[in-house]
């Protein structure tokens, strides 16, 4: 793979300490949003938008590989969660563990089947299976076909956090969020995020320095699904409901778009691009397909022009990675 | 018997279009390293262009001209396309290729989608090819056989230009080695441009054969773009007449599934692409991506 980021900059002291110091200040903006009087439905949907663009970029921006299905861990996820919540009534903790694991056993699968072939054929197999899962829900019992599984109760928390409350419900999102994106920095920054990137930049070469490299793809492959389902179990709450477009290609291509915008291979660049295009989904809402018109011209311009994204530039501005 | 016979045709058909876009699909993969994932799209103004010429009071055209024109017309906009867009590409990783297209696609159908809803208009079968002939152990309506028939020899006579002739022969070198190619004074950036033409016109033809079958929608080509994708990686882009091959065969398939366990026709083709990387990762046609 070639030429994805052009400035792969070193990990030093002293870039882990400007990510450690946005971090600080992202997690900050995010902890004072319910004393903001913004609507924090709408920033708790984008924090899950922005975990599973977060969670997609991993695969992308550090491994190379284009998932083009990735809506499929997100929308198993949400069913398995919501199935559990609803149907076993089991605690909301629980059901998170419920829908990652629903996600996690997914993504073996899959990951075993589309890791079997490179570039361009992975994105069109991970499209292929997730559209195999549409229809597989379409038809599935559990899933209430077209009307999703709806009226998720939402529940206490260990028993003591009350769900049902807009600002706790908020703040035990956005721990979940901080969580999962710590863990991505994490995995980016260890020994192993090192190899991916190799395997990215030169694969011939990462193979002769004896490294298996379809084995780091195939984990990156199947951590970058279970955040993905973290992700889709949290949005359940949220929107209290599982449905089937959470499962179609166009939020594939959603997060491919959030991703893009925010910048591949940039580690808050999801997070950008994920508020950039659910604000722009909540604005344009009285615009009906103009919206997917305006999509598809951010696809077409970010490629052409930005293909750093909005992150990307501004840390290539500087000099530094963000 | 009847009903089998007649699920055997429309997979004939649906095999038709899946060998005729991913035919386009393959040659300019070839040329362009690109996945034209505006292919469906493309399809899909194939049939509006038709049916534009059709419905317009003051062009009123035909089926038969449409057949030539709206491919021509399509595959002028994808030559614009490939000009303005898609030639900043060269030498960039294939996903930003993919990632274009897309946005493309999205234009596109958000554009008709804007103007014509996303109930399906329809569209009159021509005079000359309406009724049917009884051969006895089916009706065959003579619509659907011209399809399949004219399909099969737009697929060959494709596959004659490419691989029989001069020009062809200069398509498969620019392929393989564009900077030698352009050394013996061929123009190869105008021969991709017309190949993008060439390959985004046979998925304007086969939007308007089935137009009347099929009916004109926006998003006629969003779902089946995704399953001739699920074809190509079954077929792999190596070979002309393994796509036209692939594509027939996943059509009857998919035909014999709507007879014998109908609630998997929609998903056929995809569990035969996870079986064909279960056992043979590199597709078919056998050569690695």
């Amino acid at each position: 793979m070639t030429v994805l980021t052009d400035d792969t900059l070193p990990v030093t002291p002293r870039a882990m300490r400007d990510e450690m110091i946005v971090f600080v200040v992202m997690a900050l903006l995010l902890a004072a949003v319910p004393f903001s009087g913004l609507y924090p439905f709408f920033v708790m949907q984008a924090l899950c938008f922005a975990l599973l663009a977060c969670a997609f970029n991993l695969l992308i921006g550090y491994g190379g590989l284009l998932s083009f299905g990735h809506a499929m861990f997100l929308g198993t996820a949400g069913y398995c969660s919501a199935h559990a919540l609803k149907v076993w009534a089991l605690p909301p903790e629980l059901g998170i563990l419920v829908g990652i694991a629903g996600a996690f056993v997914l993504s073996i699968v899959t990951g075993y089947i589309s890791i079997r072939r490179q570039g361009i054929y992975f994105s069109m197999i991970t499209l292929a299976l997730s559209q195999l899962l549409y229809f597989i829900y379409l038809q599935a019992p559990f899933t209430h076909g077209e009307d999703g599984i709806q009226g998720i109760p939402q529940g206490r928390m260990f028993g003591v956090f009350d769900l049902t409350k807009p600002t706790v419900l908020y703040y035990v999102v956005l721990v979940g969020f901080l969580a999962g994106f710590l863990l991505i920095y994490r995995i980016i920054n260890s020994p192993f995020g090192e190899v991916l990137k190799s395997i990215r930049e030169n694969e011939p070469r990462a193979i002769s320095l004896g490294y298996r490299t379809d084995q780091y793809k195939f984990l990156a492959f199947v951590l970058s699904g279970t955040l993905a389902g973290f992700a889709g179990a949290l949005k359940v709450f949220v929107a209290q409901n599982a449905s089937l477009t959470d499962v179609h290609w166009s939020m594939s291509g959603e997060v491919v778009l959030m991703t893009l915008v925010g910048g591949l291979g940039t580690i808050f660049g999801p997070v950008v691009g994920a508020f950039a295009i659910i604000a722009m989904q909540q604005y344009l809402a009285g615009f009906g397909q103009w919206v997917t018109v305006i999509q598809g011209s951010i696809f077409v311009i970010c490629v052409l022009t930005f293909r750093r994204g909005v992150v990307g530039e501004i840390a290539h501005y500087f000099r530094r990675s963000l | 018997m009847q009903a089998l016979y007649a699920q055997l045709l429309v997979g004939l058909i649906n095999g038709s279009f899946y060998a005729l876009l991913s035919l386009g699909l393959a040659v300019i993969f070839g040329m362009l390293n690109i996945i034209n994932f505006a292919h469906g799209a493309l399809y899909m103004m194939g049939a509006f262009v038709a049916y534009f010429l059709l419905n317009n009071d003051y062009l009123s055209i035909g089926y038969w001209p449409a057949l030539i024109v709206a491919p021509i017309v399509v595959g002028i906009f994808g030559m614009i396309l490939e000009r303005t867009m898609l030639q900043w590409l060269t030498g960039l990783d294939h996903l930003y290729g993919l990632l274009l297209t897309f946005g493309i696609a999205l234009i596109v159908q958000g554009v008709f989608q804007n103007y014509f809803g996303s109930s399906g208009l329809p569209y009159a079968i021509p005079d000359q090819l309406k009724g049917g002939m009884n051969l006895g152990f089916m009706f065959l309506p003579v619509y659907r056989g011209w399809v399949v028939v004219f399909s099969l020899i737009v697929c060959i006579a494709t596959w004659f230009l490419i691989e029989k002739t001069r020009l062809g022969a200069y398509l498969r070198a620019a392929t393989e080695n564009p900077t030698l190619v352009r050394a013996f004074g061929i123009n190869v950036p105008r021969m991709i441009t017309l190949t993008y033409g060439l390959g985004v016109g046979l998925a304007a033809l086969a939007g308007v054969l089935s137009a009347p079958i099929n009916q004109v929608r926006p998003l006629m080509g969003a779902d089946l773009i995704i399953v001739v994708f699920a074809v190509v990686v079954i077929g792999g882009m190596g070979s002309i007449m393994g796509s036209i091959i692939t594509g027939f065969a996943l059509g009857v398939i998919e035909g014999l599934t709507k007879y014998f366990y109908p609630e998997a026709s929609n998903t056929v083709v995809f569990v035969l692409m996870v079986l064909v990387l279960l056992v043979k990762p590199t597709g078919l046609t056998g050569r690695a991506a």
